[in-house]
Parts: C-alpha cells; sequence; structure tokens
C-alpha cells in the first residue's frame, strides 16, 4: 500500500521490547527508554505490562516532555490483554498482581507516539506501509 | 483509665474535619461541575468555571470547609478538584472550538501542567471521586491507570459516573468495569441523584 505524498508520517517503526529488555532498570530508567523510543517515532511492544506507579509516571514525564519539545503531542497507551479488553479491572488486576504485575503476565503494552497513532486511526492503512 | 475511655469515646464520637477529597478522572467528564454543584449546596458558593472544551480546568482548584449533613451527622471536607488526566495534548485540538492559535497553544501548556499538578496531588489526598462520563468507555486505559495507582496507595474511591440524563449514558457498563467499587450514577448538570452521592460521600470517608 502506498503512502499518500503529503502523509503527515514520514516513517515510524515498531520496536519489540521484551520484558527481559527493562527487568533491571529502576522506574526512571525504564519510563526514560520507553519515552527515548517514542520521541524517536517508534512505537514501543512491550512484553508484559507497567504497574500503576510506572505509568503514572510515564504519563507525568510525558506531559513534562510535551511542555519542553514543540512537535511532541503525547502518547498512546494500551494494554492488549490475552483475556480480552473488556474484561474488569478488578478481573485484570489480580492476573496481573498475580503474575507480578510484569513481565510474566499474558498482556502485551504498546505506547506509542500520539501524533503517529492519530494518523493510523484516520487512515488504518497507512500502517500497512509499513509491514507491506 | 479515665484517659482511655475518654480517649475512646472521643475517637468514636469525633468529626474528621477537613477529609481531603480529590476529584479525578478524563478531561470533560463533569468533574468541576460535579465539585460546584457539591459546593452550592453546602456553601452556597462554586468552585470554577465549566465549559464544553476540554482542559477546562488546568489548575488544582480548592475549597475549603465544605460542611455536609446527613442523617443528622456532618462531616467537613475540602474539595479538591484537579484537572482532567490525559496521556496527549495537542493544541490543534483546541482550534476546533474557535480558539485562536496563540490561545491554544497557551492552553496546552497549561494542560500539561495541570496534568502534572493534578498527579502530584495523589499523594495529598485522603479519599478520592472518580468522575467517569457514562457515555463514554469505562475501561480506557486512562481511568484504568488512575484506578489502579489509588489501588496501590490503598486510598479509598468512589466511582461516579456522569451525565445519566443523557441517552448513550450506560451506569451498568461502568459497575460492570469496576465490580468492587461504589458507583454511583448522577447527573451534575441536571441534578440528578445527589442524594444518592452524598450518601456514597459519607460512606467513602468511613474508609479513610
Amino acid at each position: 500500500m502506498a503512502m499518500k505524498k503529503n502523509s503527515k508520517i514520514r516513517g515510524f517503526s515498531i520496536h519489540i521490547m521484551p520484558y527481559s529488555e527493562i527487568r533491571e532498570l529502576t522506574i526512571t530508567e525504564r519510563v526514560k527508554k520507553i519515552l527515548q523510543l517514542v520521541l524517536g517515532n517508534r512505537v514501543v511492544i512491550l512484553q508484559g505490562r507497567l504497574r500503576p506507579e510506572e505509568e503514572i509516571r510515564l504519563i507525568e514525564d510525558t506531559m513534562a516532555m510535551v511542555d519542553h519539545i514543540k512537535s511532541f503531542k503525547g502518547i498512546e497507551l494500551a494494554v492488549v490483554d490475552a483475556h480480552g479488553n473488556d474484561s474488569s479491572f478488578f478481573l485484570k488486576m489480580r492476573r496481573g498482581i498475580a503474575r507480578g504485575l510484569t513481565g510474566e503476565s499474558n498482556s502485551l503494552t504498546v505506547i506509542g507516539p500520539a501524533s503517529i497513532v492519530k494518523e493510523i486511526k484516520k487512515d488504518p492503512s497507512k500502517i500497512e506501509v509499513f509491514f507491506g | 483509665m479515665l484517659k482511655i475511655l475518654s480517649r475512646f469515646f472521643g475517637g468514636l464520637f469525633k468529626r474528621r474535619d477537613n477529609i481531603k477529597i480529590g476529584f479525578y478522572g478524563p478531561p470533560n467528564a463533569g468533574k468541576t461541575s460535579l465539585a460546584n454543584l457539591l459546593c452550592k449546596d453546602w456553601t452556597g458558593e462554586e468552585l470554577g468555571t465549566v465549559s464544553e472544551i476540554p482542559h477546562e480546568t488546568r489548575q488544582v482548584q480548592f475549597k475549603e470547609k465544605v460542611e455536609i449533613e446527613r442523617n443528622g451527622k456532618k462531616m467537613l471536607l475540602k474539595i479538591v478538584d484537579t484537572p482532567g488526566i490525559a496521556t496527549k495534548i495537542d493544541y490543534e485540538d483546541f482550534l476546533n472550538y474557535g480558539i485562536g492559535k496563540q490561545e491554544a497553544k497557551k492552553r496546552a501548556k497549561e494542560a500539561t501542567q495541570g496534568i502534572i499538578e493534578a498527579i502530584k496531588w495523589l499523594d495529598d489526598v485522603d479519599a478520592v471521586i472518580i468522575v467517569l462520563d457514562a457515555t463514554e468507555n469505562p475501561y480506557s486505559q486512562v481511568n484504568i491507570t488512575i484506578i489502579g495507582n489509588l489501588l496501590a496507595r490503598k486510598i479509598p474511591v468512589l466511582i461516579v459516573a456522569n451525565k445519566i440524563d443523557l441517552r448513550k449514558a450506560n451506569v451498568k457498563k461502568v459497575e460492570a468495569a469496576f465490580p468492587e467499587y461504589s458507583v454511583v450514577g448522577i447527573s451534575a448538570k441536571k441534578a440528578l441523584n445527589m442524594d444518592s452521592f452524598y450518601d456514597e460521600i459519607f460512606k467513602l470517608t468511613k474508609r479513610v
């Protein structure tokens, strides 16, 4: 699928991040690593999910970046659960806690630059540019 | 002995003063509308301005000494209304509401700082009212992140499903998403079901 000439997406890549890549990092280092990738126009697919305090820190640091980097609009964050996205919050949390809330879970966390995800939402065929 | 008895009965009948209740949730769910209604009902004064434009509240705002009364019992609250939490802020989104570019950029900058401030306040509230728009999907990642953090911090939570005056509102869906929390459906705009809301606030503060 060809990309339109005037598309706002100039290119992005997907970074698959096994949990082992962040296992030894502190909360600050984890968030920094993810944000560095996102700022480099990468959509990060993390094995497992972040802890609640890491997610909120990610939002906090993202806002600080939006405030300082002109072209950065923020992130899209989604946890894709193997058990379906519409199961209750507590069911998800229980599964998460049982597996240590992190890399051992059947979840995947997708974190990408908001501007890219916005463009993909407008025209989902653009994602095919990457895979095509 | 007298001291022990005095402490026991003192604790039993003591009125907890100035319990800090934070209003949290995504942008445009009606946090300030609800905080306004609560403050107006019990103090006669509102707290902040509301608008259809997202991120109208860009600074944490307070109302001290809000005394509410149910069944002869009184309670003194400090209401903490926070900016809506989001993962992205794009000034271009404000342009759709007829705001000029410079003003939109200023608003976006203030909104990012407001979100940071709201997150910092999580360390300083005694209980939280999560205000959700009952016409929207409750399973959004921001909602789950906020509630996950409150759960981890052991902060008591009440979930308000706002906008029940709208046909699309689905309180059952909110209840299904968060079955272990009290969920109360209200309309801050039309002041619907506020008695149940105030009853739930009393129950919430008992868990502080």
